[in-house]
């Protein structure tokens, strides 16, 4: 009945004399049809059915859950930590034998360093040990403020945040920008927390492999012309490159230069992850933009944890004020939880004071990490993946020996190996991670007071 | 003082499964109050349209960040939609939160803020129930030492260099102190949440989970991939109801029986100053064989007599409590979460974690400081300080809660909880009550939407052992002075109770993932 908006009412009421009687019948229908639906009853599609009190008691109790966790077997590899006795530094009492440490992620020798232990110990004088509320609660300290200035003075962004825990920097930062029904591109040798952040923010995954540039522009294209078919969904739809600078499950660096190029081609916003290669890479340690040149501007997010080479715990999230102050209200392990105790991020800002003063640090590592990769070269048995430059090396078998299992048994003889047979001060590998998908050896890491020369004499 | 002495058991259960009064109300909005609200917030909605309009046409500078001019033709980074509450409500009154502190946060302490400091403000804002929040004494003295032993960093993980002599001796210091088998810590209470509730539960489980749970287990139960429903809050019919269904009906679709059923709930409620009711709970969780995930955060070493949580406030045995999972952050002046139970649980966790593998173990001085407070708490230092804080701090809770009622507030929640919640409701007075208080040399906290329901925003006390009653008593009265100010005595004492409610059967949805 179109044509019934297009007239006056006059002229409608005058409408219904001339319309066809097979038109006026079906209407007539429709409005019966349209009254008895109103009026019937309805019914829900799971209860068409109904059971008797007696049939659910009896269902209630028939069911048994199964057991809350399943039971672990005695020789569970992972089931027995190693007891360190006394600090954690290049020096390391491991199960009452002293060891050399070359499994703690102390790039820069500062875990017993004396003006960072000072400064701790002063600001616990001052605040106590915990802060006892969120960043929004009274749980901002002045120390923290000055933590977040420096670190962007330190990086020359417009901005950082720091979190209280290493692992959920990345992990909350994600989600914070990427919600449903976005797009982020990943490499596949992502780090755990990176996996779980992208779970938490239920945007689509695409990876491509690891590296592989040519792969990630394929996905991209391949993105464009979706896009071009449905350009009003392109238009809100979020784009998002995650990579790391150092990846901690291979050891190599990513190829930055390239990323920038196709950010700008596809107008992709890239997060940078450097927790391995902050206060490593770099001329002055600012990480991998400076180790290839790259201005920071061209880089949305850099996240990267305190705990490996600043010596201290937590993370933290630098760019600029545009990017960073979002996180401010929806980074939910910055807003939900707790702040980083004030001595740990006094500490900190001592451990940026000795990277700013004296560069010449990342000299030394670099060479250091340098004569231990041309040392490791060459072991019959096991092949040397990562970088030259990189401070964490992985050690990989040659050839299986048939299951994981097995050849995580293997890996741990080797490390029992070094850690008993060896004389005294010896090396220690550390165990085999079960966090890398195939079977590697967790990082053979280095700090740079070791003596390498001793290190020659051991490996042949 | 005496206690109302009512009991709130619902005409189904038996009254005797509560050993000491169980006594919690929740005041209804007043009529007048709810439509004022509604209106300041229509009235600052039209104010942020027409900012945002004379913004868009330059009428008026715009202070906020930008984006990049290189990167203007990229798809924008947030939508404008979500950010609306944000710009035109929040930022008008965010100097109410984030303001700095540069002392203890302990009793009393110094805050800063928009560059002037203000010195010995009494804080009822940090989370310091026990008062353990301190700069001098044994908890300090022993940090201190570890420190200088120890360092500051651990730079490794639990399963590799990062286990500790210390690390050990805590977890068996909090498997003592909870009565349980054994229990492993995390550096984060957040964390502990998010990474340990996938590791429990998977794909064919269902997660049972309270209206009002915190952040952290919502993450933790979206990341393990089970089915969620959600319980009116501390409502047991409703929570009844939900396991009969899920075991009569099983699996939504395929009716397979469900691999196993966990509820998550939280010793107290911080929004609401809530107690659980745990021995419903438990009756519930045995009768029909879930299992129970119980977040201890606020609870633990704030109620109970002896400072147990919640567990030793009913009386029960701690092996009801299939998990018992809690931070140190508040009552013990630390930082970091732990998880307690069963020795095949801990086992597990210790071997699947997550955080275990991945994340960086504890800093020793934290740790130090958990181990001194904790036996303080438990009395094995030889000294009665703990126990006497404790009870500190159940007397500073009853005498704070019944002044504040006398005076006309309402207050929310359960009587024995030191997490006190006080009604603003209108937008203005959240701002305008935050400032005042601080004038005065109070430091509370507000808190609006998104963290509550819109209309019922609030400001929030938290009690702690270390606030003598000569502070309180100079709180209470700022308080009541600050109340006629901004004319915040809503209560017409018609107080409801909270249980027996009737509810209907629009009660869960499936949330699934």
């Amino acid at each position: 009945m179109v044509y019934f908006c297009t007239l006056g009412p006059k002229q409608s009421w005058s409408c219904i004399n001339w319309a066809p009687a097979y038109h006026l019948i079906l209407e007539g229908i429709l409005i019966l049809w349209i009254i008895r639906l109103l009026f019937s009853k309805t019914y829900k599609l799971q209860e068409t059915y109904k059971l008797t009190e007696k049939e659910k008691e009896d269902l209630i109790e028939e069911w048994q859950p199964e057991p809350l966790v399943p039971p672990v077997s005695k020789d569970q590899p992972f089931l027995n930590y190693d007891i360190v006795t006394g600090p954690p530094s290049h020096k390391i009492t491991i199960n009452g034998k002293e060891c050399i440490n070359f499994a703690s992620f102390n790039f820069l020798g500062l875990l017993d360093n004396e003006r960072v232990k000072h400064k701790a110990l002063a600001s616990l004088k001052k605040y106590g040990v915990g802060t006892c509320g969120p960043r929004g609660f009274y749980g901002t300290f002045d120390v923290h403020l000055e933590l977040e200035s420096r670190l962007a003075k330190f990086m020359k962004t417009e901005e950082a945040i720091i979190y209280s825990y290493g692992f959920a920097t990345i992990a909350s930062a994600i989600p914070a920008y990427s919600k449903r029904g976005d797009i982020v591109f990943v490499d596949e040798a992502a780090c755990f927390s990176i996996q779980k952040g992208l779970q938490a923010s239920r945007s689509f995954i695409k990876y491509f492999k690891h590296n592989d540039m040519e792969d990630l522009e394929r996905l991209l294209m391949e993105q464009e012309q979706e896009d071009q078919k449905n350009p009003r969904k392109a238009r809100v739809t979020r784009r998002f490159i995650v990579v790391e600078g150092l990846y901690i499950n291979t050891a190599d660096v990513c190829p930055l230069p390239e990323l920038v190029k196709l950010k700008y081609k596809y107008k992709v916003r890239i997060f940078l992850e450097e927790s391995m290669s902050f206060g490593v890479l770099g001329e002055h340690g600012r990480g991998v933009t400076e180790h290839f040149g790259v201005n920071i501007d061209d880089i949305d997010l850099i996240s990267a944890n305190m705990e490996n080479a600043v010596a201290s715990i937590g993370g933290f999230c630098c760019g600029r004020s545009f990017v960073i102050d979002h996180q401010r209200l929806s980074g939910q392990g910055y807003c939900f939880s707790a702040s980083l105790p004030p001595m740990l991020a006094a500490a900190a800002i001592e451990a940026l004071n000795i990277m700013e003063e004296d560069p010449g640090i990342f000299t030394v590592l670099r060479e250091k990490c340098r004569l231990v990769y041309e040392e490791l070269q060459g072991i019959p048995g096991l092949k040397l993946r990562g970088e030259q430059f990189a401070p964490a090396l992985h050690l990989q078998l040659e050839r299986s020996f048939g299951s994981r299992d097995t050849d995580l048994k293997m890996l741990r003889s080797i490390v029992d190996y070094c850690l008993l047979v060896l004389p005294n001060p010896n090396l220690f590998l550390p165990i085999p991670s079960q966090s890398c998908s195939c079977c590697l050896s967790r990082p053979v890491l280095f700090t740079p007071f070791t003596t390498y020369t001793k290190l020659k004499a051991l490996l042949h | 003082g005496k206690l109302h002495g009512v009991f709130f058991c619902s005409a189904s259960h038996d009254g005797s499964l509560y050993s000491r009064p169980f006594d919690e109300s929740f005041e209804e909005t007043p009529m007048l109050v709810a439509v004022l609200t509604y209106m300041g917030y229509g009235i600052l909605t039209i104010f942020g349209y027409l900012r945002d309009f004379l913004r868009h046409w330059k009428i008026e500078r715009c202070h906020i960040a930008r984006e990049r001019e290189e990167q203007k033709d990229f798809v924008p980074l947030y939508q404008d939609f979500e950010n609306f509450y944000t710009r035109n409500l929040y930022m008008r009154i965010r100097d109410s939160w984030n303001r700095p502190i540069c002392s203890v946060p302990g009793g009393q302490d110094g805050t800063g803020g928009t560059g002037r400091v203000v010195t010995d403000v009494i804080n009822l804002g940090s989370y310091n129930y026990l008062g353990f929040a301190e700069n001098v004494g044994p908890c300090a003295d022993a940090a201190a030492d570890i420190t200088v032993k120890y360092g500051v960093g651990v730079a490794s993980t639990r399963q590799e260099m990062g286990n500790l002599d210390r690390h050990e001796e805590m977890e068996k210091l909090v498997a003592r102190f909870l009565g349980v088998e054994s229990a492993m810590a995390f550096g984060m209470g957040f964390a502990t949440n998010s990474m340990n509730i996938p590791a429990l539960t998977g794909k064919g489980c269902l997660i049972l989970s309270d209206e009002l749970n915190h952040a952290s287990l919502v993450l933790g139960a979206r990341l393990s991939g089970s089915t969620i429903r959600v319980f009116k809050h501390n409502n047991m019919q409703s929570l009844e109801k939900l396991l009969r269904d899920a075991i009569v009906h099983g699996q939504p679709r395929t009716h397979r029986p469900w691999k196993k059923i966990l509820i998550l709930v939280e010793g107290i409620y911080s929004m609401e100053g809530s107690i659980v009711r745990l021995p419903e709970v438990i009756a519930l969780k045995k009768r029909y064989g879930a299992y129970l995930y119980l977040d201890e955060a606020h609870s633990i070493g704030a109620l109970g007599p002896r400072g147990r949580g919640v567990v030793d406030h009913f009386g029960l045995d701690p092996c009801d409590v299939d998990v018992m999972m809690g931070t140190f952050t508040k009552s013990f002046g630390a930082a970091g979460g732990y998880i307690a139970g069963k020795e095949e649980l801990i086992k597990f966790l210790r071997s699947q974690s997550h955080s275990a593998v991945y994340a960086t173990s504890m800093s020793p001085p934290v740790v130090e400081q958990i181990i001194t407070s904790m036996k303080c708490i438990m009395g094995e230092d030889g000294t009665t300080i703990g126990l006497e804080r404790v009870q500190q701090l159940a007397e500073n809770t009853v005498y704070f809660r019944r002044r504040l009622r006398e005076m006309g507030f309402i207050i929310y929640g359960n009587n024995d909880s030191p997490v006190v919640p006080m009604m603003l409701y209108m937008p203005a007075k959240i701002g305008a009550f935050g400032r005042e208080m601080l004038k005065r040399n109070i430091g509370v906290v507000v808190v609006g939407f998104p963290a509550t329901p819109i209309i019922e925003s609030r400001a929030r006390f938290c009690i702690s052992a270390a606030h003598t009653k000569h502070m309180l008593d100079r709180a209470l009265s700022v308080i009541s002075e600050v109340g006629d100010l901004l004319q915040l005595k809503y209560s017409r004492h018609r107080m409801q109770r909270s249980v027996g409610q009737p509810f209907d059967d629009n009660v869960y949805e499936d949330i699934d993932d």
